[in-house]
């Protein structure tokens, strides 16, 4: 017999099988056993969720992890460690590394390096186009059979329609969503979101049309070659509307939305007078666009909440505002804001931000977890929706330190997160 | 009574009674401008470093020569490069000269913010001498000062401020400082190079901030025009297809200046581009102040490394 976990008097919440009650939770050799009340189980290990939500573990479909390449902003390890930290049980990484994951061979390293990690499990995004230069196809099935789970050029737009087109109907082939940056060429110099505040900074802007142009054409693509599309990182309220529209008319298209998305706005640059850490791609949106992607998120128009966690050494983010890097780490802070923003906030329920943050991202990448359902594999995130906490970027298990959110008063945080059955956060060691 | 803020980063954060204090400091500054000996021992002892990451010759040296007429040690750093071309972050720059214990940093740089980043890590007081396309507050101060001296007012005059817009920090922080003082501001351009929204951004004011439907009626009864310089790289970044265009359909000719008032003053951060967004004859005629605004610039300048620096 293997190992067992109990996780008693929790409320297990599981919008898979429209669970909410309090009751108890069995794993079995890295596998859900039994939901109930009052399980009795002798030999096992012990977790007592009293006053915690126990629900399916949280699964990221939109981080970078920087490695191969960038092992100064972030490593695979340390950014697993970040994930599992901040309540999640897996994580896609983009392939916008050095080398760029355009081939199988920097696939399978990725899946090497994951493995000796050992805390939330990653899942590799190949390339869509060799080096992510937008001109040729990378070799996507190949990639798929090393263990991709999508293909995106994230960070930038695939700017040929052609090419796209080509890429959505090749992934079909594949059974691969394609996940698209979506920016247009008008967006070119800009370095924030055009609008009063880019205006009174004097810093240059990306217009919300560079994001709704390629959206709307990326839904004609979706319709056209009848293929999945998947909008990555969803900002502007006029996108929300077309990707609600696309879905009103039944097409494969869905997205995702960040933290930093819901939460800030645009007038953010000014009231931290040009922090580099309110510069992000795509950028902080007006108030209006906040408000369209809190009805996609309460309508259901919007699919997932994924980080966009973009490390970058503080080194980088000391530079002017135009001159530093785009992002922000976002894998220790999005379930807090989650709670805090949007079910503190009144936006939506627990179910449905479970959902957002479990249930539909496994779906949309067609990834195991998702779901507490016996026989299911063991991915689960308990997490307080009560406590109060402080961020404190100096505490990151991730190598970064850039986020606007520090020293931010939150309230809700994860607790434990558990990988197949083994606790891997909070771990031993860090316990003490 | 000096100043109660560290820096000069904007205009836009200015109080009225602090925009006030400034100009009647520059005006008693105007007099030591005038003598025979032009120094007085205000600032003895005090480090002031001039770090321009921009070329400028008229702004530099105007700091310069404010410094030196206080008696302060002025420390010129002039670099074309920018600090990522030198291999050292701008906050290394910032830690490196504020290690050296200056009193006051004035910066110009091509990038908006600049100024705000290194003020935020150095006990020095920052002055902004232009940073990007966001503020060059003691231009705007300057620019208040000769109004001042010509109009008698602020309060009521229609300024008509005209050219490109969308990279002008001499727009912008004139904007927010005469609409402070109860001008009405009036915008004009073309409207690649307006930037949408500004008005809106313009906070509590006497006066006010519109955009223009096109230059003819921003310049009808104004009793002020600033004609802004027109840099050639924006006819390659696609925002007007030629300076002679731009010169017939933007431009300030006599002819057109006659729709405003007849006591019309014109003015111009320089450095002016004769034939393209000025007419000589209206550079150099009887109503340009072009040449007292370069004269007020010293003034203004002492005043504020003054009030900023002084230590009292």
């Amino acid at each position: 017999m293997g190992s067992a976990l109990l996780i008693r008097n929790g409320r297990v919440i599981d919008p898979s099988q429209a669970i909410e009650r309090h009751c108890d939770l069995l794993i079995r050799d890295g596998l859900i056993a039994e939901i109930g009340e009052s399980i009795t189980a002798k030999g096992v290990e012990v977790i007592d969720a009293g006053g915690l939500i126990v629900a399916p573990g949280f699964i990221d479909l939109h981080a970078h992890l920087r490695e191969p390449g960038f092992e100064y902003k972030e490593t695979i390890e340390s950014g697993s460690r970040a994930a599992a930290a901040g309540g999640f049980t897996a994580v896609c990484c983009m392939p916008n590394t050095l080398p760029v994951n355009d081939n199988s061979s920097v696939t399978r390293f990725i899946f090497e390096r994951a493995a000796s990690a050992g805390r939330a499990r990653v899942y590799p995004i190949g390339a869509i186009t060799q080096g992510s230069k937008g001109e040729q196809l990378a070799e996507i099935g190949e990639m798929k059979t090393a263990g991709i789970v999508a293909i995106s050029d994230d960070g930038k737009a695939v700017a040929d329609t052609n090419l796209m087109r080509r890429a959505m109907e090749y992934a079909g082939d594949f059974d691969l969503p394609v996940v698209d940056h979506c920016e247009d060429c008008c967006a070119r110099g800009g370095v924030m979101h055009e609008g009063e505040y880019s205006a009174v900074l004097g810093l240059n802007g990306i217009p919300g049309a560079a994001e709704d142009l390629h959206v709307a054409r990326d839904v004609m693509l979706a319709e056209l070659t009848n293929t999945r599309v998947h909008i990555a990182h969803i900002s502007t309220a006029r996108a929300v509307s077309l990707v609600r529209e696309a879905k009103r008319r039944g097409l494969g298209v869905t997205c995702e939305v960040t933290p930093h998305h819901f939460t800030l706005t645009d007038s953010e640059v000014l009231r931290n007078s040009y922090s580099t850490n309110t510069k992000m791609a795509p950028p902080l949106r007006s108030k209006t666009d906040l408000d369209g992607i809190i009805e996609g998120l309460r309508d259901g128009t919007i699919d997932a909440i994924a980080t966009d966690h973009a490390p970058h050494h503080t080194n980088e983010k000391m530079l002017e505002f135009d001159r530093a890097p785009f992002g922000i780490v976002g894998l220790e802070t999005a379930v807090s804001l989650a709670l805090d923003r949007l079910v503190h906030g009144g936006v939506i329920g627990l179910a449905r931000m479970i959902e957002l943050l479990s249930c539909l991202p496994a779906q949309i990448f067609k990834l195991e977890g998702g779901t507490l359902r016996p026989g299911a594999v063991a991915d689960v995130t308990i997490f307080d929706p009560e406590r109060h906490i402080k961020v404190d970027a100096s505490q990151f298990q991730s190598k970064s330190r850039n986020t606007p959110f520090d020293g931010w008063e939150l309230k809700g945080t994860p607790v434990t997160t558990i990988v197949g059955g083994s606790v891997v956060w909070p771990i031993k060691e860090d316990l003490k | 009574m000096p100043l109660q803020r560290k820096d000069l980063l904007g205009t836009a954060e200015l109080t009225v009674e602090e925009i006030a204090l400034i100009l009647d400091t520059a005006e008693t500054f105007r007099d030591v401008n005038k003598r025979l000996i032009k120094k007085v021992p205000t600032l003895r002892g005090k480090t002031v470093i001039n770090l321009f990451f921009e070329a400028s010759t008229r702004t530099r040296t105007s700091f310069e020569i404010a410094a030196k007429r206080l008696s302060a040690d002025a420390v010129n750093i002039s670099t074309s490069t920018s600090s990522v071309v030198k291999g050292e972050t701008l906050v290394d720059t910032a830690l490196n000269l504020e290690a050296m214990a200056p009193d006051a940093i004035v910066i110009r740089h091509s990038s908006s913010g600049a100024p705000h980043q290194i003020a935020r890590i150095v006990t020095a007081a920052v002055i902004n001498a232009g940073d990007g396309a966001h503020e060059h507050p003691t231009q705007a101060l300057l620019d208040a000062l000769t109004i001042r001296q010509h109009k008698g007012r602020i309060a009521g005059l229609k300024i008509a401020i005209i050219g490109d817009i969308l990279h002008s920090r001499v727009a912008r922080s004139n904007a927010h400082l005469l609409a402070k003082l109860g001008a009405h501001v009036v915008l004009a351009g073309p409207r690649t190079l307006l930037p949408n929204g500004f008005e809106r951004q313009i906070g509590p004011a006497e006066g006010s901030v519109t955009f223009a439907e096109n230059v003819s009626e921003a310049l009808i009864d104004a009793d002020v025009v600033m004609m802004l310089r027109i840099q050639l790289e924006r006819q390659s970044g696609g925002f007007f297809p030629s300076l002679r265009e731009y010169s017939i359909h933007f431009g300030l000719n006599r002819r057109r200046l006659e729709l405003a008032k007849s006591d019309v003053v014109v003015l111009h951060p320089g450095p002016i581009n004769r034939g393209v967004e000025i007419d000589s004859d209206v550079a150099d005629g009887p109503f340009s102040l072009i040449l007292d605004q370069v004269n007020n610039g010293v003034a203004v300048r002492m005043a504020v490394l003054y009030l900023l620096a002084s230590g009292e």
